[in-house]
């Protein structure tokens, strides 16, 4: 153990880390209450799983999110893998300052503007809102985590392996796809479960930018919410939170066996 | 790029490179930057543009509720002659009525006392992490990454059943006897800085790990030979070399808390006044278009000082890091 990590040190991680997950807990635990109650334990229940899975309104918008956000996330990791790249290796051409500025605006710009400002762009261009508003909301949200995500990435790329790929004769297209983009993928990947998830979770944008019919999970749970907390609401959100957290495990061993076989590959590389 | 053409010149077939290939890769590089480019200006920029021209028109009872200002359909001197139209009623009815006045600087005052907490919540743990020993990190970073995975709107939502007056904590404190009456917390300003310290401590805890984290505690201990006492030495030494962490936490913190509307609406009830549940409402309850543009154009202006440092600290930080 390192002498330096103090008794002061563990208190506070552990301290911090239980008002990060005490409430999450909380949460998950009753949402398996047999009391309609939330805060008062009546007994050990799965009832309200099985009333949430004939909620037809809760059904229908958790298929609206998950499409915007399968569809959103594929565009922005695009886009975004675009920006970073523009960001990391072009670094001058007109208008640079701009360009680096809109996208690291949007990371903190409060969601009421963003929200606003694209609809009245929607408005202005005459798109009915809905479906596709939503998904290009989402779209120019998303993309510039995703270009944050993979520009720290790019940033510690060793651009001497693209040189020697193109000294041997790759053009730079084959130098891209067999070189570059096997090296940033993690980021890339990691980039497209976090446009996911911010899709997934938002309510503000998709409130101003949605329309009839097209009524996403969180503006739902938001409706409810309001109403007052029921363990309905809390089963659907322990839902949602096992999808991602299994989606997070599943893509962190991904990851974890791709930096060992790496470094396996790596260790054979300096032996032959 | 460069290096395209040096690899070029040095491949042995450069010469015979049919030219349409070259063309071909600096057209590539040239949308590589006009996409994303393009995508931002049109969905990101100009729709600033048209909320600044919306909140110069008057409200109007159709669809949508406003007058049109600053047409191109007359021509460009149909547009020049439309400036006459334009009126700043907007702007004087945001500086009339004392409610606006009242949100934006109480929506101020609880981001900055929120920003503070965090920080003060967030900094023991990050420095906790980064002196942790080298194997068990990893794992505290994802610990700390992943709540920001799960829904904002769940974990706000989660301190409802928490500090309603029948809740979970007050139930605590009843059976521990340290309380005889129930707390009221929901629904006032204590319950909306537990909500934003709660859901944006992983953004401030982040920025300070990484910066605590590249520091050389060498430096404390040639400190502490030399006679300085633990509180001296982390007021002159870590505070300072953690002071980017600091900055980049507290203003992504600061930032979207100032427009914040989840957390004031859940946790705040009506009592409670912020600007982006102001917008919010004047948006969706009054369908008042000119007037919500008219609050978002302010509350813009009072982000862009902090925004701009933002983005100076990220384009800082990204040159540290090549």
């Amino acid at each position: 153990m390192n002498a330096s990590w103090s008794r002061f040190n563990v208190t506070s991680i552990v301290l911090g880390f239980a008002f990060l997950y005490l409430p999450i807990v909380l949460l998950i635990v009753f949402s398996f209450n047999e009391s309609k109650l939330v805060t008062v334990w009546g007994g050990f229940s799965t009832k309200w799983y099985v009333s949430l899975f004939h909620n037809q309104g809760l059904m229908d918008a958790t298929w609206v999110t998950a499409r915007v956000g399968v569809i959103s996330a594929t565009v922005a990791t695009v886009l975004g893998t675009l920006a970073a790249l523009t960001l990391t290796r072009y670094t001058r051409f007109r208008g640079r300052v701009l360009f680096s500025g809109m996208v690291f605006a949007p990371l903190v710009m409060p969601e009421v503007i963003t929200g606003l400002s694209l609809l009245l762009l929607f408005v202005a261009v005459g798109l009915d809102r809905g479906f596709f508003t939503v998904t290009l909301a989402h779209i120019t949200l998303t993309m510039c985590f995703v270009a944050v995500v993979v520009q720290s990435r790019l940033v510690s790329f060793d651009r001497s392996l693209e040189e020697a790929a193109m000294d041997l004769g790759a053009t730079p297209a084959k130098t891209f796809f067999q070189i570059t983009l096997p090296v940033i993928l993690p980021a890339i990947v990691s980039g497209w479960m976090l446009a996911f998830t911010l899709s997934l979770d938002d309510l503000v944008i998709a409130s101003f930018t949605s329309g009839p019919g097209a009524t996403t999970l969180p503006m739902k749970i938001y409706s409810q919410v309001r109403l007052g907390v029921t363990p309905e609401i809390n089963a659907a959100c322990t839902i949602l939170i096992a999808v991602v957290a299994v989606g997070v495990i599943i893509a962190s061993i991904a990851n974890k066996r791709r930096e060992v076989q790496r470094q396996l590959d790596e260790q054979a590389a300096q032996r032959g | 790029m460069s290096n395209i053409a040096v690899a070029d010149a040095a491949a042995p077939s450069a010469a015979a490179k049919p030219f349409l290939t070259r063309l071909g890769a600096g057209f590539v590089n040239r949308l590589v930057i006009i996409v994303p480019y393009l995508w931002l200006l049109f969905f990101f920029l100009i729709p600033f543009v048209i909320v600044f021209k919306i909140s110069l028109s008057q409200t109007a009872i159709a669809m949508p509720p406003y007058t049109p200002v600053l047409d191109f359909s007359n021509g460009v001197s149909g547009f020049f002659a439309r400036f006459r139209d334009l009126n700043f009623d907007n702007y004087i009815w945001l500086t009339q009525d004392a409610l606006y006045f009242k949100a934006y600087i109480t929506s101020l005052i609880i981001a900055a006392i929120s920003t503070v907490l965090t920080l003060l919540v967030g900094y023991p743990i990050a420095y906790g992490m980064a002196r942790a020993p080298a194997t068990i990190r990893p794992t505290l970073l994802m610990l700390v990454i992943l709540p920001f995975w799960t829904s904002f709107l769940i974990r706000v939502y989660a301190w409802i059943g928490i500090l309603k007056p029948e809740g979970l904590l007050n139930q605590l404190l009843l059976s521990l006897h340290i309380i005889n009456q129930p707390l009221v917390i929901l629904n006032t300003y204590t319950a909306i800085f537990i909500g934003i310290v709660y859901s944006y401590l992983p953004f401030m805890v982040l920025p300070l790990y990484s910066s605590l984290e590249k520091m050389d505690y060498s430096l404390i201990e040639a400190a502490k030979d030399l006679g300085c006492p633990p509180t001296a030495a982390f007021w002159k030494i870590t505070f300072p070399l953690s002071l980017p962490g600091v900055i980049a936490g507290c203003l992504l913190v600061f930032i979207p808390a100032v427009g914040e509307f989840v957390i004031p609406d859940l946790l705040g009830g009506s009592s409670t006044l912020m600007i982006g549940k102001t917008l919010w409402n004047e948006f969706f309850a009054n369908r008042d278009w000119p007037v919500s543009s008219a609050v978002a154009v302010i509350l813009l202006l009072l982000l862009t000082v902090p925004i701009m440092l933002f983005q100076q600290a990220q384009a800082k930080a990204q040159e540290q890091g090549k």
